[in-house]
């Protein structure tokens, strides 16, 4: 039955072996991605740079001010003196916060009253700006509560019983929330799609150009011969891809991984089935490799945006919801990071790699059946 | 029906609203060189991929050594060989690993592979570059790598499309010496090309034009069924010598050949004198006209003229 796949992997790994820029090609963008993404891919946002407008000069504004300066996600760039300074700083992008404390401010608090604090946020970057906000809360409330303290302790009389609730947090699975743990799992599903689905594509792509596609199909060779030929050695480097930089997330990012390594590569090959599968399909609809090309970045892109990657499925429209139930990133970035992180088996998460499965089947069926009438 | 190695019957084939091949029958001898000749986009590639197995028909039948090729496309691929105009090397393979590879997927046995690419490398004179990348061949040692790689499981029936297509005069030649000695082995040629001393050594030809078959013979016969009698003009000035020719009285057809100049005519005895006169008469001096043997490229433009 597949008594001329040996042939074709035989002159697959000699073409793989004299290609001298392969090894480089297959393993060093994939390391240096994975590096970029672990140090750079994070929602941690610190070091934002802050400038000040003090109008009350109490000692409740200098002590709000060092609160900001105390920690490192605000950096203090400018203590301003008017209100024009602070307009400059925004928009010339010196700062990206302005904390205005008006005059009256520590007169209020000693009184027992609230204070208006004043903050502006540059809002261009809207994600950093939101995120600043919430720190800024967390430093307001914290230092309210001092003075509510030290308000009640000087006037104990007047002390009336506070009612509180006090929120407790103790996230499961990542407990300090590091958003590494999160997004390294995930860059190994997007660099994986990226380099096999093009990899695949164009390498079939090229016998076709080569004439060397037409000429083999006039020979008894199977279409599935052909084909298993060409990704058998497309899966194996997969697998070696995903083990690589899996190391470098376990092992260099720190990235628990409390799962069992035999559903991670269970899910793996059944997200290589399914990129390959969508090469392959690529490929038949390509007759250049610059058509390859196009198609490879007309596909990849959006099921990179509508995987759950970075942005939350549940709060894309719905149609684009729907779009990601065929996009096997979605089901290999649920399986990952639940292996990686939570440590569940199949018990859980055979919906997700049912789905991958079917999706493999299915991409890897059409194109076969595809392949045949694309030679004419 | 035993000693046709190749037989096509009603063959058409449409690309979109154009005919490319139109209800082409064609009955090719066990041993022949058969020739396709054409301009281009008369329907050779076509035919000679619908015959192969590539590109399935819209109707006709198809047998190749027997076997229906429309019904049974892999059976008929064992028997056959095809190699396009460019055949599709892997430029980052040695030669003897593109025969190895070749060998492969027709199954050759090992010993079988070997014994026959030393043979047919030696006959191509590629023996001491079975170790080079077939990338940096030249484009004759690359086509004629092509024809080892296509004879290397021994087809019964071989077909080329434009073999010799920018290949260089002494490649040519061991190519067409590799042909005859297959020939005499028993297997089939089908072949197309453009270049008519080659139409001129096959044993049969088919005229194609328009994706129909005009006309299907012999050599000879091609030729006798030219219409009118041929006269070769030499003159040192061939190219005024054809203005003054074109358009008289019996001319059917005027044919520019180097320094000579082939004249078609209805009848030789009434119109040498004639054609005396009139370049006598044009001041067209020492030209010498004598009747000529036609050569396939005047039949072909006779008869593809004709029909225009």
């Amino acid at each position: 039955m597949l008594e001329r796949l040996p042939v074709m992997l035989i002159k697959e790994f000699v073409q793989l072996r004299r290609d001298r820029w392969a090894m480089f090609r297959l393993i060093v963008p994939m390391i240096i991605q994975m590096l970029v993404f672990g140090y750079a891919a994070t929602f941690t946002v610190s070091h934002v740079s802050t400038a000040v407008l003090d109008l009350d000069r109490s000692r409740a504004s200098r002590s709000l001010i060092s609160h900001f300066v105390a920690t490192s996600r605000f950096d203090v760039v400018d203590v301003a003196r008017n209100q024009g300074d602070i307009t400059r700083d925004i928009d010339h992008g010196a700062a990206v916060i302005a904390v205005v404390i008006h005059a009256g401010f520590g007169r209020r608090l000693e009184n027992g009253r609230s204070a208006p604090l004043q903050v502006i946020v540059d809002g261009t970057n809207s994600n950093t700006a939101l995120i600043a906000l919430g720190y800024i809360s967390q430093i307001v409330s914290r230092f309210s509560a001092e003075q509510a303290g030290r308000a009640a302790s000087f006037r104990t009389s007047v002390a009336a019983p506070e009612i509180g609730i006090a929120l407790q947090t103790y996230p499961w699975f990542n407990e300090a929330l590091e958003d590494r743990w999160f997004f390294i799992p995930g860059v190994i599903g997007t660099l994986t799609l990226l380099q096999i689905v093009s990899l695949t594509a164009f390498a079939i792509v090229r016998e076709r150009e080569a004439g060397t596609l037409e000429q083999i199909m006039v020979s008894p060779i199977r279409p599935v011969e052909f084909i298993l030929g060409k990704t058998v050695p497309y899966f194996l480097i997969g697998l070696g891809d995903i083990a690589m930089v899996s190391s470098i997330g376990i092992f260099w990012f720190h990235v628990p991984f409390i799962g069992n390594p035999l559903v991670m590569l269970l899910e793996a090959s059944l997200y290589l089935l399914a990129t390959l599968g969508l090469g392959l399909l690529l490929s038949t609809f390509s007759r250049t490799q610059q058509q390859a090309f196009a198609l490879n970045f007309f596909f990849v892109n959006p099921l990179y945006i509508l995987s759950g990657f970075a942005f939350p499925i549940a709060s894309m429209p719905k149609l684009l919801q729907w779009f990601t139930f065929i996009n096997p990133l979605r089901y290999f970035l649920v399986v990952i990071r639940a292996v990686f992180l939570k440590g569940v088996g199949l018990k859980v998460l055979w919906p997700d790699l049912s789905a991958m499965a079917l999706l493999a089947l299915v991409m890897l069926t059409v194109s076969v059946l595809r392949f045949r009438k694309s030679l004419d | 029906m035993n000693d046709i190695a190749i037989r096509a019957e009603g063959l058409t084939k449409n690309f979109g609203p154009v005919s490319a091949v139109r209800d082409v029958d064609l009955a090719v001898y066990r041993g022949e060189i058969f020739g396709l000749v054409g301009p281009d986009g008369a329907g050779k590639t076509t035919i000679m991929r619908m015959l192969s197995g590539v590109l399935p028909p819209d109707a006709g039948r198809i047998f190749v050594d027997g076997v229906d090729a429309v019904a049974d496309p892999e059976g008929a691929r064992l028997r056959l060989s095809y190699m396009p105009q460019r055949f599709g090397l892997y430029e980052d393979l040695t030669v003897a690993e593109n025969i190895f590879f070749y060998g492969e997927i027709f199954s050759v046995p090992r010993g079988e592979r070997i014994a026959r690419s030393g043979e047919l490398l030696e006959a191509a004179g590629l023996l001491p570059f079975r170790r080079r990348m077939a990338g940096q061949l030249s484009g004759g040692m690359k086509q004629k790598l092509g024809l080892v790689c296509a004879l290397i499981h021994t087809p019964r029936v071989l077909l080329l499309d434009e073999p010799t297509t920018g290949v260089d005069p002494v490649s040519r030649r061991d190519f067409w010496a590799i042909l005859y000695n297959l020939r005499e082995s028993g297997v089939t040629i089908l072949l197309s090309t453009a270049y008519m001393d080659e139409a001129e050594r096959c044993s049969r030809l088919a005229l194609l034009h328009n994706g129909e078959v005009r006309r299907c013979d012999t050599p000879a016969g091609i030729k006798k069924a030219m219409p009118g009698a041929l006269l070769a003009i030499i003159s040192a000035d061939p190219r005024r010598l054809r203005e003054a020719v074109s358009g008289q009285p019996g001319v059917l057809g005027v044919l520019l050949m180097g320094d000579r100049l082939h004249v078609r005519v209805d009848d030789p005895a009434r119109r040498i004198p004639e054609l005396r006169l009139l370049l006598a008469g044009r001041g067209v001096t020492g030209a010498v006209i004598q009747a000529a043997e036609p050569g396939i490229e005047d039949v072909f433009v006779a008869l593809l003229g004709e029909m225009a």
